[in-house]
């Protein structure tokens, strides 16, 4: 079509707004999960990883697991502390929980609240539509959103 | 083809002014929220008669919901 300075912003809207940046348009408007999703102080660790290496990490975070990503980052599975009395040999996919829940980062902040509140979830962990980590939303900073954006 | 582009990049590019910004939804996401400046030109009717108004020696970025 003769154009010939063409990009692609290939993450999209949801890159943008879930990082706060301005929107225009009618709305609605609503707080987003991936507003909070952090990795900050996340326990992960990857696939062929010492179950006893991993585990130890945990609770440093305040966080009851540590996630197991593939090369590509994407969620494979969890460990629990009930996994540090694994086996020392154990390498964490013999021991880990596949397929945690996971939400996208679009998802209502608002409800997904109400649903943790309900469970008493800690948190949750957030990763695109293709599994791959965005980082984990904890209930305290959902709530926190949810207050701030009314 | 398009170069691939990140967020920082993008905002670069905008605050400089001169970039064409295209939402490729349909116009009713559009409508309900979209980057600042951007037209919409839903994908389905992209063609040569609905891209005639754009300017062809300025950087153009396209964009949908998200490719992650």
């Amino acid at each position: 079509m003769g154009f010939t300075d063409v990009y692609d912003y290939v993450n999209g809207k949801v890159e943008w707004m879930v990082n706060r940046q301005p929107v225009q348009g009618s709305g609605p408007h609503y707080a987003m999960v991936g507003e909070v999703a952090t990795q900050d102080r996340l326990q992960t660790c990857v696939l062929g990883s010492a179950v006893s290496d991993s585990a130890s990490a945990m609770g440093e975070s305040g966080d009851t697991f540590c996630l197991v990503l593939n090369d590509h980052g994407v969620v494979l599975g969890r460990l629990r502390r009930k996994h540090r009395d694994a086996d020392s040999n154990d390498v964490v996919e013999d021991v880990m929980e596949t397929g945690p829940t996971t939400v996208r980062p679009t998802e209502p902040a608002k409800s997904l609240l109400e649903r943790m509140e309900k469970r008493n979830v800690p948190a949750v962990v957030v990763t695109t539509n293709k599994g791959v980590l965005v980082g984990v939303a904890r209930r305290s900073d959902l709530r926190r959103l949810v207050e701030e954006s009314g | 083809m398009p170069a691939d582009l990140a967020l920082d990049s993008l905002r670069k590019m905008l605050a400089k002014g001169n970039t064409q910004l295209i939402e490729v939804l349909p116009e009713k996401e559009y409508v309900e929220e979209h980057l600042p400046g951007a037209i919409n030109i839903p994908l389905k009717s992209m063609n040569r008669d609905s891209v005639a108004a754009l300017d062809r020696s300025r950087p153009t970025v396209v964009y949908c919901w998200d490719d992650i």
